[in-house]
């Protein structure tokens, strides 16, 4: 399972552990998170902007 | 991160301490902070003025400091510019001291909160005070809920959980705890857009801005915690909804002061937290006024461009900035949400205001000196075509007749 990064503050997702608070159940994959999501902590990058770590 | 490239940060990447060190550099303004603890302590001082001058004036205390004293300050003092040299932002964003002085501010506030609400009905007391000197005093206590969402703001945007808690109980004061949401995830996420309550638009008096954003804030942050909730298949209606638990810290604050002072502390605690929120949104209007993000794409229809520090207005004015924790540093705010106020740089492309938000608050109540003063450097910052600010839908045609058709620049650049 993988992890992603937001490029502006370290925010990372991690499919494994989903992120609850978000809504995303553990063992959400990355392609299940929505286009229009934004980073749940700067709010300055979206989906697109995050980088596989 | 692209803003972090100002001619200042050029000091090679990877660099410990490179020659000229900034390893003796001093942060001028460490002790300058605890300034922003004079702000919830204006409703103790308040009561000791009046009691010292006799002057019942005084019980206006709050008012008068924010808004003579402070921009006066603002002119005398005049600017800093002086930002942390990048090898010690790390050691600055992790020194405790400067987050516990935030965190201070919540007793403090909360006291003059609880000790206003005392003055205003004890028998003993409240007798002496005419509903004029009441009015001064939920006034300036009203003041202070203004400027603790400030300290909200500053609070909320951090990723510790206990600081994101303080945030919304800094805001249960003015009933406003939907704000940690809807400036965190709508706010941030739409500035500089049309579509954001939050970014004034010119041509917008700060009255129309005003039903906008608090409608449309309230709206927004609603909206926003829904989805979360969808995606687990479980109703919004819950605890756990971020804007229904802060209102909860607001009906159990105001039900307790209800029930200690009785039902006639009610307009008192009205009053204050309109004047509270109401500060915070005008502080809003200043901050991005007719600023507009281009949208990507040949047809100008994609995404809107990222947070650029041309995107807020600023002001290193040293007396509100201190207040107010460097909020006025809002393109660096902006471009790193979650940095501490002790770390915000000042960015030399960023548009500045011709001085600080408390002066400026004064001039935004009074539309015609608002637009007089800053439509012109809306015209400036965009190079002359005022086409490419955010302007109001039913103004555009007034304002664009005003400022120069947006054709303009076309025929000049032939």
């Amino acid at each position: 399972m993988a992890r992603y990064v937001c490029p502006g503050c370290d925010y990372s997702y991690d499919e494994d552990a989903g992120d609850d608070r978000e809504g995303f159940a553990p063992g959400t994959p990355w392609s299940e998170v929505p286009d229009d999501w934004f980073c749940p902590d700067c709010g300055v990058r979206d989906k697109v902007d995050f980088e596989p770590a | 991160m692209a803003v972090t490239d100002t001619p200042r940060a050029a000091q090679g990447p990877g660099a410990t301490i490179p020659a000229g060190s900034t390893a003796q550099w001093r942060d001028k303004k460490r002790y300058l902070w605890l300034m922003g603890l004079v702000v919830p302590s204006l409703g103790f001082a308040a009561w000791g003025h009046v009691e010292l001058t006799g002057l019942s004036l005084f019980w206006y205390l709050g008012p008068i400091v924010v808004f003579i004293t402070v921009p006066a300050v603002d002119l005398i003092a005049g600017l800093d510019r002086s930002n942390p040299p990048d090898d010690v932002v790390e050691a600055l964003e992790n020194d405790k001291y400067y987050r516990w002085i935030t965190y201070l501010f919540l007793p403090i506030q909360y006291a003059a909160l609880i000790w206003a609400c005392w003055m205003c009905t004890e028998p003993a007391w409240a007798p002496a005070m005419s509903v004029v000197d009441k009015v001064g005093l939920a006034l300036t206590i009203g003041t202070i809920a203004g400027i603790g969402i400030n300290t909200a703001h500053e609070l909320g945007h951090k990723k510790e959980s206990h600081e994101r808690w303080l945030a919304k109980i800094a805001l249960a004061q003015s009933f406003y705890g939907h704000f940690y949401i809807e400036h965190n995830r709508g706010h941030h996420v739409r500035v500089a857009t049309p579509e954001d309550p939050a970014s004034s638009r010119v041509g917008e008096t700060f009255y129309a801005f005003w039903l906008r954003t608090v409608s449309g804030s309230l709206k927004s942050a609603w909206n926003l915690e829904k989805p979360r909730f969808k995606r687990k298949g479980k109703s919004h209606w819950s605890i756990k909804n971020d804007v229904l638990n802060a209102w909860l810290m607001s009906v159990v604050l105001w039900g307790g002061l209800i029930a200690v002072f009785g039902i006639g502390i009610l307009p008192f605690l009205v009053i204050q937290a309109i004047v509270g929120f109401s500060l915070l949104e005008v502080v809003n209007y200043l901050e991005h006024y007719g600023m507009l993000r281009r949208r990507t794409g040949p047809d100008g229809t994609g995404r809107y461009e990222r947070v650029q520090p041309s995107h807020s207005w600023n002001s290193n004015n040293i007396a509100t900035n201190v207040l107010l924790y460097h909020l006025q540093r809002h393109s660096d705010h902006h471009a790193n949400p979650t940095r501490r106020y002790q770390t915000l740089r000042d960015f030399e492309e960023s548009p500045v205001l011709p001085t600080g938000y408390a002066g400026l608050i004064i001039l935004a109540l009074v539309p015609p000196l608002w637009f007089k003063v800053m439509d012109k450097r809306v015209v400036a910052h965009f190079d002359g075509d005022i086409s490419r600010a955010n302007i109001q839908p039913s103004k555009r045609a007034k304002v664009l007749k005003k400022y120069g058709a947006p054709s303009a620049p076309a025929s000049e650049a032939a």
